[in-house]
Parts: structure tokens; sequence; C-alpha cells
């Protein structure tokens, strides 16, 4: 039984086929197989959030999903969000406000606060508190990632009114 | 953390379904949004060699409004019902609850059907079900039927639900009326150390009705009648709310374990409780 089975999907914009046991699961899809090591392995528990993927326009935690479900997916990681030579609007701003100290927890909860902001533009702390409650960083006390989310917040809504 | 390997299937109808679970019998298990299945499956205190992914059964997710009655089908997401303006209007303690379910990224794929179905006494929808006095629609080889939440529930992890059976759908009565979903749990995406539902009515002053659920207090989910009881023809005053709260204590049966001693959850179940009734009477 279980042979390997044939996969495709979409990973930041790029068609990616292969063969896979359906077992696998998507975090070691992206890390091991595609070479995408943005997403993290914290507590490979569901709890931590470090491996936080953009999946179908819902943030899952990938190491709690089978490959064989994201069959057909479109996914984004932080790879998909920004780069060294043109960062995110939120990777600028948790530079600039001191959003990580280690970087372990940091692009589950860039890619986590992508979808929120993108869900809701204009956030309040608590809501951004509230939002970001399924990753867990060990290193920052939280404060400055809610200060520099909320940060990414003002300068996008400030982009978007400069564009109309 | 590897589960062990299985067979993956995907249908597209809920015939596909059953096909399976019929043929493979307990070797087969259904897979909803995977976050109580998996990390079972990653632990291997889950053998499953036969998975079936409920993701593309046509007809299974969605929540309908019709006038008085509400049906949410089985893969609808606790996101979906927090974001659900129809659900706010017809049982927002539906609404309330589902915020206060594990966390975000959970709650994407989390599915009420799995919470329903999984018979884990830390599940919070179980507990919901009892108080809003639902209904679960199994389709199985033989057909449809139907059980009542009240009905369902039998021990940890065992439930009126045949193997061969998938669940479908809860419904419920459109509640008007006072209602809070209150949970004390140790930190955000934690199971609860106590829950309690609450819904009642409320004319000229006087509590005309009273629905009480308590989770994660016995190895089911526990519909508290004589709580309920204690509550109807009261105007909810102190001695009417500590009544319901004794009349609670008598049918929960909490067992000691990370989340306390006996006497911390009696009392924990006691405060939540007391919370809930004051809010839910503050909205009736
Ligand atoms: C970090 C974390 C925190 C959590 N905190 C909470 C919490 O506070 N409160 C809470 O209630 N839950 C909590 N959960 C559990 C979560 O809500 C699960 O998603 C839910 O219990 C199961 O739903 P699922 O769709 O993921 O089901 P699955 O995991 O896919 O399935 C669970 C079980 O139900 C069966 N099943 C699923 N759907 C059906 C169906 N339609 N018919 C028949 N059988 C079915 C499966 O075969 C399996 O045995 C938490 C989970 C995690 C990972
Ligand atoms: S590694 Fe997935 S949640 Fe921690
Ligand atoms: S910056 Fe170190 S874990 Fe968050």
């Amino acid at each position: 039984m279980s042979g390997k089975k044939h996969i495709t999907m979409t990973v930041n914009g790029e068609a990616q086929e292969f063969l896979a046991e359906p077992r696998e699961l998507l975090i070691h899809t992206l890390r091991e197989r595609l070479n995408i090591t943005g997403p993290h392995i914290g507590c490979e528990t569901s709890h931590c959030g470090a491996c936080t993927v953009t999946l179908d326009g819902k943030s899952v935690k990938s190491c709690t999903v089978f490959v064989a479900q994201a069959d057909g997916a479109d996914i984004t990681t932080i790879e998909g969000l920004g780069n060294p030579d043109s960062l995110h609007v939120l990777q600028e701003a948790f530079k600039e406000h001191h959003g990580l100290q280690c970087g372990f927890c940091t692009p589950g909860m860039i890619t986590r606060a992508s979808k929120l902001l993108e869900e809701n533009p204009s956030p309040t702390e608590e809501e951004v508190r509230f939002g970001m409650a399924g990753n867990i960083c060990r290193c920052t006390g939280y404060q400055n990632i809610v200060k520099s989310i909320l940060a990414a917040a003002t300068e996008m809504n400030a982009a978007k009114e400069a564009a109309e | 953390m590897i589960p062990a390997a299985f067979e993956y299937h995907r249908p597209k109808d809920l015939e596909g379904v059953l096909s399976v679970l019929v043929e493979h019998g307990d070797d087969a298990r259904v897979l909803a949004g995977g976050h109580s299945l998996i990390p079972m499956m990653k632990l291997r205190m889950a053998d499953v060699e036969h998975l079936i992914d409920l993701q593309d059964v046509a007809g299974m997710s969605g929540i309908a409004v019709d006038g008085g009655s509400v049906r949410i089908g089985a893969m609808t997401t606790q996101n979906d019902i927090i974001t659900s303006d129809a659900l706010a209007g017809a049982a927002p303690i539906m609404h309330e609850a589902a915020l206060q379910i594990a966390d975000p990224q959970v709650r994407y794929m989390g599915t009420v059907g799995g919470n329903v179905a999984n018979g884990d006494p830390g599940n919070d929808m179980p507990g919901l079900m009892q108080c809003l006095d639902a209904t679960f629609t199994l389709v199985g080889p033989d057909g449809e039927r139907t059980v009542a939440a009240r009905e369902f529930y039998e021990a940890a992890y065992m439930t009126d639900r045949d193997d061969a059976e998938v669940l479908t759908a809860v419904s419920f009565a459109a509640q008007a009326g006072g209602y809070a979903y209150e949970k004390q749990k140790r930190k955000i995406g934690d199971y609860a150390t106590a829950a309690a539902a609450v819904l009642l009515t409320k004319e000229g002053g006087v509590c005309t009705s009273a629905s009480i659920a308590m989770t994660n207090l016995s190895d089911t989910p526990i519909w508290s009648e004589a709580a309920g009881a204690a509550l109807a023809g009261t105007s909810v005053d102190d001695a009417a709310i500590s009544a319901a709260v004794g009349a609670m204590l008598g049918d929960i049966d909490p067992t000691e374990d990370n989340r306390g001693p006996i006497e911390f959850k009696r009392h924990a179940a006691s405060v939540v409780l007391g919370r809930a009734i004051a809010r839910a009477w503050s909205r009736a």
C-alpha cells in the first residue's frame, strides 16, 4: 500500500511537480524537497507557528498538513513576500522596530501578519495580539512584534492612499 | 515526527467516502481539518491505514440560516463561523465560542464536524451543541439518520457514530435571548480547564428558560438540566446563580490531570459558570 503520489502545487508563484508519500508533512516538502527553508520547524507539534505558510488564502501550520492535502494548492512562504534586495513592508518594519532578536520565529510571524493585515488592514493593538496568538516567540516579549505590525499597517495604508 | 504510512483517498462525493469506509472498516478514517487527527498520527497514537480526505466532497460545508433554523455543514471551519454575519445574528454564542478555540491558524483548518465527531472531552463544540440542543446528521451505507447531540457522547472518544458513518451537518434552532460562552484555559490555544455554555430567555425580569452545558469536566460534555432548572422562574439573583452552580457541581465528574487537581477544576467550573450566567442574563 501507500505508494508515492503525484503532487502538483504552486509555491511562491512557481509551479512544482513531484512524487511523494502522502504522509510527508508540508513543512518537510518545503524545506527538504524544494529547498524553501524560510518556514522553520520549532515545535513540530502544532503549537509554535514557526512553520506558518499561506495555503489557498489561509494561514496554516505546515507541520500539521500532509503534502497530499496540499495537492493542487497555492502556497506562499516568507520567500514569496520579499527578498534581501526588496524587503516586504513587514520585513522593513520588523527591522526598523526591533521586531526580532534571534529571528527564528520571524518568517512565521511575518507570513501570518501579512494575512492578518490583508483581512484587517487597520487592526487595533488588541486585534494584532489576538490575530498573532498562534505564533510563539522566545526572545522579544512580543511588544516590538506588535509595534512592527502596527507600523507596517500604517505604512501600507498610506501607500494605498497615495496610489489612489 | 512522521506518521506511519497510509493510503490516501480524496473522493469527490459521499458515495466515494462511504465505499472506502465500507471496504476497509475501522482501518479507514476520514480527515477533515486534520488538527486533532494529524497530531495523533504523528505521535503514532492513531493508526490509520486508509485516510479519506473530505476536502473535495461536494455539499459538506456552508452555513444556512433559514427562518428559525440553522444548519452548518460538517466541513465548515471555525474561521468560517467567526466570519459569518448570518450566524452572528442567529446564534452569536457560536461566534463567541469559536473565538476561544485554539488559535488563528488552527481555526482556518479545524472544522465543526471534526470538532464534534472527535469525541475528545476537551473539544469546545460538543458542549456547545448540548447547550443548543443540536441535532447531528449522519450518513452511512444504510442511509441518513439524525441523532440528538445530547444522546451522542458515550465516553472519551466513544460516540454513537458507527465506523462507517460520516457526520455531514449539525442543526439547531436560531436563538433569541441571552448567551455566553466562558472558558478558563492556561493560555491561548489551550483546551479548557473548565468552560460553560449558557443560553437563557427573560420575560418581565424573570428567567423563563435556561440551558447550561459544561466542557472538559467529565469524559463527555455535560448538559446540566438541573442547573438550567435552578434558574428558570427566578430573577437570576445571587441565590439563583448559587443554586445553579450547586446543581452543576452535582453533574460534573472531573479527573486530576496537568490542568489541576479535582478541587481546583470544580472551583474553576463554578467561577466560569457564574460568569457565564451573569453575562448571558445581562444580554437577555
Ligand atoms: C494547537 C491546537 C489547539 C487546539 N485547541 C482547541 C481548543 O481550545 N478547543 C477545541 O475544541 N479544539 C481545539 N483544537 C482542536 C481543533 O479544534 C481541531 O481542529 C478539532 O478538534 C477537529 O477538527 P478537524 O476538522 O481538525 O478534525 P480531524 O482532525 O480531521 O478529525 C478529528 C476526528 O474526527 C473524525 N472526523 C472528522 N470529520 C468527521 C466527519 N465529518 N464525520 C465523521 N468523523 C469525522 C476524524 O476521523 C478524526 O477521528 C486544537 C488543536 C490544536 C492543534
Ligand atoms: S513547527 Fe509547526 S507549529 Fe511549531
Ligand atoms: S526572535 Fe527569537 S524566537 Fe522570536
